[in-house]
């Protein structure tokens, strides 16, 4: 609906809005001339291995580029192909919820039963162990964490992962780890729960290029894992996909070796704009906790008495904003709505003047 | 507050300097008067100088001529260079001057209705002044991008609306 109608503001795009910074299309634009468009080795480029080997070193993880790193098409393949390897039929996946659209079909599709986990506002939607303890049952095999996350923006500091990875080890799960939002942290550097003591061997850390160097079109991921879980992955990866594309690995390679500057520009970007959307929400009466990764806001629109799907609706058709309603993102996203920030300052400040409007006309 | 915010704030205003202290305030987490007092601080230091737009003269006037030249200058004991630049600068035509490294010592830029009025500029004016020893006018043909603004006109954002 909202595609199709004029002068739409749209708060509703799960992608950065910056263009891939010029320096690695131009490497793109380079690796065409020279003529690389074959196929790589299966895990993907040797010298792109290496370098996200180094690049995970800065979060205090330890990979093997030979044996334990896989390039893939974008993050979303490093989650299918993960639970591809490690589901049973009728095997268990936890999935804390409001979580990102692709998880629950995808433990669907390997067989496995999705078993929602939910997050509250009030915990600034963290997965707390409690609740994680509560929703595992013996048939539980694995644990999907996203954070930052996606829809809430909520990120979890070494302690709530340390509560969390008791849990896990104490009921014998694996975690798949999808931490592509890991740069967009804010005033705090993002912690992996692979880092944490005896979590390594149970984890699959899923990330990519996407969010961080905004090349969400490249399709360039990555997966990171125990040898024995990896041999699994790769042999579903090695004849479903073969390779991801060389032009891709060759631009994502320039990315990790040379991006950092333009990505700290953009996170800088981000920063601001964060903080004006979430001043903005709460001073519109919708109240919002302080997202502190990612790029989303989540207002809480209880208070409009309207549900997400219904103000988004109406938003979009009386106000011409688009958002996402939290509804989507699982029943505990109910109540709420997605705002993403990664659009220019210019479209968040009109956004904020049509919401404005919009809310003060449900008073 | 601290010099790394001030530059912050200065970055933002270069960017357009039409955001308000309350939007620059709720940008960085910092309290509107502040920003509105630090604001106030650096125009007086000079530090701030004018508020200006960046304006595509090319789609207004068809006119509009812009050379570029590169003047050579014998140094003034005591002085240097800062005495002629100065009597360089002083001419409202010119639109900047630059001291730089290299094969020549002083970039002006200079602006004219007509290629005439700039080349009497050069002839009558910038070459007769003493200690000039050399010019090289150079006549600009397209702007692509000045003080970080593309001219081109860019395509409108591609994204799909709501994607997940």
């Amino acid at each position: 609906m909202a595609n199709r109608m004029d002068d739409v503001i749209s708060l509703g795009v799960g992608e950065p809005d910056f263009v891939t910074p010029w320096h690695i299309r131009e490497a793109c634009v380079y690796a065409l001339e020279r003529g690389y468009t074959s196929y790589t080795s299966n895990r993907g480029l040797p010298e792109l291995r290496q370098a996200i080997a180094e690049y995970l070193t800065g979060f205090d993880l330890h990979y093997d580029p030979e044996r334990e790193l896989l390039v893939t098409i974008g993050g979303s393949e490093a989650i299918d192909i993960c639970l591809r390897a490690i589901i049973t039929p009728g095997d268990e996946v936890l999935l804390p919820e409001p979580a990102y659209v692709s998880y629950r079909p995808c433990a669907v599709l390997a067989g496995a039963r999705p078993v929602a986990v939910p997050t509250r506002a009030e915990d600034g939607f963290r997965l707390t162990s409690e609740q994680l303890a509560r929703a595992v049952t013996p048939r539980t095999k694995a644990l999907i964490l996203c954070y930052p996350n996606n829809p809430t923006g909520a990120v979890m500091d070494g302690a709530d992962l340390a509560a969390v990875a008791k849990v896990v080890e104490d009921h014998d799960l694996l975690v798949i780890s999808d931490e592509i939002y890991a740069e967009l942290t804010y005033g705090r550097r993002h912690v992996s729960i692979a880092s944490l003591p005896g979590m390594r061997d149970r984890t699959v850390l899923v990330s990519g290029m996407s969010k961080a160097f905004a090349m969400t079109g490249w399709r360039i991921g990555y997966a990171a894992a125990p040898p024995d879980i990896m041999d699994a992955m790769l042999k579903i990866h090695q004849y479903t996909i073969l390779c991801a594309p060389v032009m891709g690995q060759l631009a994502a390679l320039e990315a990790l070796r040379n991006g950092r500057a333009e990505k700290e520009r953009m996170v800088e970007r981000y920063d601001q704009r964060r903080r004006l959307i979430v001043q903005g929400l709460n001073d519109l009466g919708l109240r919002c906790h302080e997202p502190k990764g990612a790029f989303y806001a989540f207002p809480d629109i209880r208070s409009t008495g309207l549900s997400s799907e219904e103000f988004a609706e109406r938003l979009l058709q009386e106000a011409r904003v688009a958002v996402v309603p939290g509804n989507v993102f699982g029943e505990a996203g109910e109540g709420f709505v997605r705002c993403s920030y990664a659009t220019s300052m210019d479209q968040i400040q009109r956004a904020l003047e049509r919401m404005e409007r919009f809310v003060r006309s449900l008073r | 507050m601290d010099q790394q915010r001030k530059v912050a704030i200065l970055h933002l205003l270069h960017e357009d300097s039409r955001l308000s202290p309350e939007t620059i305030g709720a940008m960085l987490g910092e309290d509107a008067e502040d920003v509105r007092r630090v604001i106030q601080e650096l125009e007086r230091d000079k530090v701030i100088l004018r508020y200006s737009a960046v304006v595509n003269w090319d789609k207004v006037e068809t006119s509009r001529v812009t050379a570029v030249i590169d003047v050579k200058v014998t140094p003034q004991r005591e002085v240097g260079f800062d005495a002629i630049a100065e009597r360089i600068y002083r001419f409202p035509e010119v639109r900047s001057v630059a001291l730089m490294s290299g094969a020549y010592d002083l970039q002006v830029v200079v602006e004219g209705g007509h290629i005439k009025e700039v080349a009497r500029f050069v002839a009558e004016k910038l070459s007769t002044i003493e200690h000039v020893t050399s010019t090289t006018t150079h006549f600009l043909l397209k702007t692509y991008k000045a003080d970080g603004v593309i001219f081109d006109d860019q395509e409108e954002d591609r994204r799909l609306v709501i994607t997940p």
